[in-house]
């Protein structure tokens, strides 16, 4: 590119942003006339300043019709998958409101784990796969056998499983031998057999060991509960039910760089608040885009900026976004009005009617729109 | 083994239960056992139950043994001529009721044709499977059955012929179909409920088109001339009564002519109506404030004796009389006394009612629309032979719903009227559509059901042949008449001084949080704050306090602070009247709320 050309440019500088700029230095031809060039820069800056949003428009408020318009098309036809190669995912509105209200539990915690380019391939992904998955010993368990009189409880454990886990019963011993306080643990073969220490008076500890030992994780990573490799564009991506972002990403194996989750809660934790913006605007958006509806991502932005920017994401509740409006009596308005008020009183707040609902209740002009420029003269 | 209960008390135990329920059902057909007993084998339970008592919704189904029914031609042809009744074929064990019990162990066919060695009944007719106003949609087994259910739910709102003694009574809200007509395309039900002694519709010639749009989105279009000859009038009767309270003290109220000094009198042009009792004389012709009975009550409070001294000045003006926007004429008054002893005057009003735009029909398909233009005739399509519909459908209410049975009964009506005979279109067992079909092209139309039309107002032929014939057609009960409203301003509600709601009340149309927020995204603020300046007031404030003051008028109307008194500097301040409610409530919590007053420029 000339000289003169990038000069040319460069001059735009306070009109125009910059990533603007550098898109035009790529994208104009080398063998453009300095006259051509000039009219192409005014013509984007007339283009930029028309698409910028005016003064007093209220942008909040056309967001949330353009998300709430569409949504009352979603409430009725919630559909689910049938079949067996796809997870059953929280979607359609409960998705779209577990989201904005920043909910902590999520219905269908999952994660989508991208491998790197050398675990890429059938058997590894399959290795891969049956390692993370946690195991509990309770589903390895053919039969449960407890003998009062000697004191002991037999677990017979399903060979099948147990070459499919590449597991044998004394590697499982080893797992919670140390835990094992009042018994003795024997293996053989596929059983283990517990026998008390000592006499017992009672047989409701064998009883309750049984039960212990069913939750007791033999491996995997701790709430991944179950795996589904899929094919995805010519690489494997692994679908999981439940989460574990923070160990999952510590894996050799992973893409860490791509691997996420849909609780944008744990994505806060893990990766940083700007993570779980990105993470706010990418469920939303694919629930909408799911549901075959059309709204602008900008839209669904701004609900995100708004949730994240105090650092910690916050929820579109009454103890969320809307705690935080300066107005008392808008507060008032929406839930919860004599806890505000009262609130109110004891702290002395002062409303300065600078938003929308409270002047519309006292009936003065909104300052938005027309209602936002006040006129100036000089008094003589 | 299994225990064998009577009217589910314990009273046995049977080690043969099969052959114990045969034999129960064997005394029973035989007439040993009365006809009421039902028994019934519960497997899984291994319970054999025997009921006798009474409250149990029972059917009556024909018995059936080994694959052939016992119900002979024989027996038919008997019944036909008179000479068995339906109870000898009960006593004769030939038919028998079921209760819900009994029915768990038996198989019972539709019809004839499906009957196998394992069917212990046969339906009288497969009609039964639907109830009395479902079986009243003619063809109705070519449909959804949802589409069934509306179309049976439409016809219970039509309007009809619906008490023979109407003119002697005192219904709330009914209508009186003028012309009823009996249906050209019955049911067997018809017959059996006597539809035709009261019939609650009309045949009226339908094409299915369209017309510039009128008819879109479930609308229809009358023929403007069809409706001045009289097509789907109706006469809307409701009654207006009124009693002599008695109060406390021996006070009454008194039916008359209010006295000028009355309080509340209205002016002597609204009592124009009443004659010397104080009632309404039959066929006045009376308007919105015309009063129908004149009434007084006696004062509310009596407080001073002066004014009790007074009484008759004192009475209030209680006088029923017509709200905004009601008319009507007075048909029928009656002087009564009520339960209590009390004098009691009704007067039913009458009005007619000519088909508008707005008001609904439907045909007995779940097909109904709302009238949208009444078409004069000189514009109304016609066919090559002059035939003008009466009522034009909208073809696109058919595709999505697929109401079948509304298009064969077009076809069907249509043969019955060109043929001079009752189509029969019973649930299962109505007449054959290509029968219809095949009749009607002998009648020397074409078979489709098609004809060539032309448009009315250029007199061109129209592109495509348009599917006409005749239908019967309803008149719902839902009137433009009794549902528009309108205000510009009127009555507010005392506590907000905002506009009352409803149309009884004569109130506004809200316009709502949604409503609001599309103002405010136009950046339509001041607008906005028009629109809701309904219950704007100006109220002193004082600067100090930030409380709102008051005028006191004995100082020449001079703004007062609550708390400072003169000495303060009052502003006066607009707002809403609610939001000035509001301030006044959170004050009564015992908060003290300041406005903290600054110019605004």
């Amino acid at each position: 590119m000339k000289k003169e050309h990038e000069e040319l440019i460069e001059s735009y500088a306070d009109k125009l942003s910059l990533s603007v700029l550098d898109e035009v230095k790529i994208t104009v031809p080398a063998d453009i006339t300095k006259e051509k060039l000039s009219k192409i820069m005014e013509e984007i800056v007339a283009a930029y300043e028309s698409a910028k949003v005016n003064p007093g428009e209220c942008v909040g408020l056309v967001s949330a019709e353009s998300i709430g318009e569409p949504g009352t098309q979603m409430t009725l036809n919630t559909f689910h998958f049938a079949g067996v190669s796809e997870m059953n995912v929280t979607t359609g509105l409960p998705r779209i409101i577990e989201i904005f209200d920043a909910q902590k539990e999520i219905k269908t915690p999952t994660m989508e784990i991208y491998l790197e380019s050398k675990y890429n391939n059938l058997d590894a992904v399959k290795k891969f796969a049956a390692k993370i998955k946690e195991t509990l010993l309770g589903e390895l368990v053919e039969e449960y056998s407890l003998n009062i009189f000697e004191q002991t409880l037999k677990l017979t454990l399903n060979k099948g499983l147990l070459k499919d886990y590449d597991l044998t019963g004394k590697e499982i011993i080893k797992n919670f031998k140390t835990k094992m306080k009042n018994f003795n643990l024997d293996s053989e073969d596929n059983t283990i057999i517990f026998t008390h220490k000592g006499k017992a008076e009672e047989i409701k500890e064998l009883y309750n060991l049984k039960e212990k030992v069913k939750d007791v994780k033999i491996k995997g990573i701790k709430g991944i509960k179950q795996v589904l490799p899929v094919k995805r564009g010519g690489e494997y991506v692994i679908l999981t039910s439940g989460t574990n972002l923070k160990e999952v990403l510590e894996l050799d194996e992973v893409d860490s760089q791509r691997t996420f989750c849909n609780d944008i809660y744990e994505i806060y934790e893990v990766l940083g608040i700007e993570a779980a913006r990105q993470a706010i605007i990418n469920e939303v958006y694919k629930v909408i885009q799911a549901q075959g509806l059309n709204i602008d991502i900008r839209h669904i932005m701004l609900v995100a900026d708004i949730m994240c920017a105090n650092g910690i994401v916050k929820g579109v509740t009454r103890y969320g976004v809307v705690s935080e409006k300066a107005s008392v009596l808008a507060r008032a308005s929406f839930e919860t009005p004599i806890k505000h008020l009262i609130n109110a009183a004891l702290e002395g707040e002062v409303d300065n009617l600078t938003s929308v609902v409270e002047n519309v209740m006292i009936n003065q002009p909104v300052p938005l729109g027309t209602g936002l420029p006040g006129l100036v003269t000089k008094m003589k | 083994m299994a225990d064998v209960y009577l009217n589910s008390k314990f009273i046995g135990v049977t080690d043969d239960m099969v052959n114990f329920v045969d034999d129960v059902k064997d005394l029973r057909r035989k007439g040993t056992l009365p006809e009421g007993v039902n028994v019934y084998f519960d497997k899984e339970a291994n319970e054999v139950h025997i009921f006798a008592d009474e409250g149990r919704a029972r059917r009556p189904v024909i018995i059936i043994k080994e694959g052939k029914s016992l119900l002979t031609e024989k027996q038919l042809k008997q019944l036909a001529e008179g000479e068995i009744s339906w109870l000898d074929l009960v006593r004769q064990g030939v038919i028998e009721y079921l209760d819900a019990a009994e029915e768990e162990n038996a198989l019972v066919a539709y019809r004839e044709e499906d009957l196998t060695a394992d069917h212990t009944h046969m339906e009288i007719s497969p009609v039964v499977i639907s109830g009395i106003t479902t079986s009243l949609v003619p063809f109705g087994n070519y449909n959804q059955s949802s589409r069934l259910i509306i179309g049976s739910k439409n016809q219970k709102q039509a309007l009809g012929f619906y008490a023979a003694n109407y003119h002697l009574r005192m219904d709330m809200d009914v209508s009186l179909l003028h012309y009823p007509q009996k249906p050209i395309v019955k049911t067997k039900i018809n017959d059996v409920v006597n539809y035709d002694e009261h019939p609650s519709g009309q045949n009226m010639v339908v094409a299915v088109m369209c017309y510039d749009g009128y008819n879109m989105e479930d609308g229809v279009i009358l023929n403007k001339a069809s409706v001045e000859k009289g097509l789907a009038r109706s006469t809307y009767f409701r009654p207006v009564s009124v009693e002599e309270l008695r109060y406390s003290g021996g006070l009454i109220d008194e039916i008359s002519v209010p006295d000028k000094d009355v309080k509340g009198y209205k002016s002597e042009q609204d009592y124009r109506f009443l004659e010397g009792d104080g009632i309404i004389y039959p066929e006045a012709k009376v308007g919105e404030g015309d009063v129908i009975i004149g009434r007084t009550s006696p004062p509310r409070f009596l407080s001073s004796l002066d004014e009790y001294n007074l009484s008759n000045s004192a009475r209030r003006e209680s006088s029923i009389s017509l709200k905004h926007g009601e008319h009507g004429v007075a048909d029928f008054v009656v002087v009564t006394e009520n339960e209590e002893g009390n004098k009691l005057v009704q007067v039913r009003l009458r009005e007619e009612r000519i088909p508008e735009i707005g008001d609904k029909f439907t045909s007995r398909h779940g097909q109904k629309g709302v009238t949208g233009i009444l078409v004069p005739l000189q514009d109304i399509p016609f066919s090559a032979s002059g035939i003008v519909p009466d009522l034009i459908f909208t073809p696109h209410g058919i595709s999505s719903r697929m109401t079948i049975s509304h298009l064969i009964e077009l076809i069907g009506a249509k043969v019955g009227a060109l043929a001079g005979r009752y189509i029969d279109g019973t649930l299962f067992e109505s007449e054959k559509e290509e029968d219809l079909r095949s009749e009607l092209l002998d009648l020397g139309f074409r078979e489709d059901g098609t004809e060539i039309f032309f448009d009315g107002r250029t007199g061109k032929q129209m592109l495509a042949k348009i599917y006409v014939g005749n239908m019967y057609y309803l008149r719902l009960r839902h009137m433009v008449a009794n549902k528009m409203q309108s205000r510009a301003r009127g009555p507010i509600q005392l506590l907000t001084r905002q506009p009352t709601e409803g149309k009884a009340k004569e109130g506004g149309l809200r316009l709502g949080e949604m409503e609001k927020d599309t103002l405010i995204a136009h950046g339509a603020s001041l607008l906005l704050k028009e629109r809701f300046d309904a219950d704007r007031i100006i109220l002193p404030v004082c600067e100090q306090s930030g409380l709102m003051g008051f005028y006191d008028f004995r100082k020449n109307g001079r703004a007062i602070s609550p708390l400072f008194g003169e000495n303060s500097e009052m502003s006066d301040i607009e707002m809403s009247y609610a939001f000035k409610l509001l301030l006044d409530e959170i004050r009564s919590l015992g908060l003290y709320v300041k406005l903290n007053l600054k110019n605004k420029y």
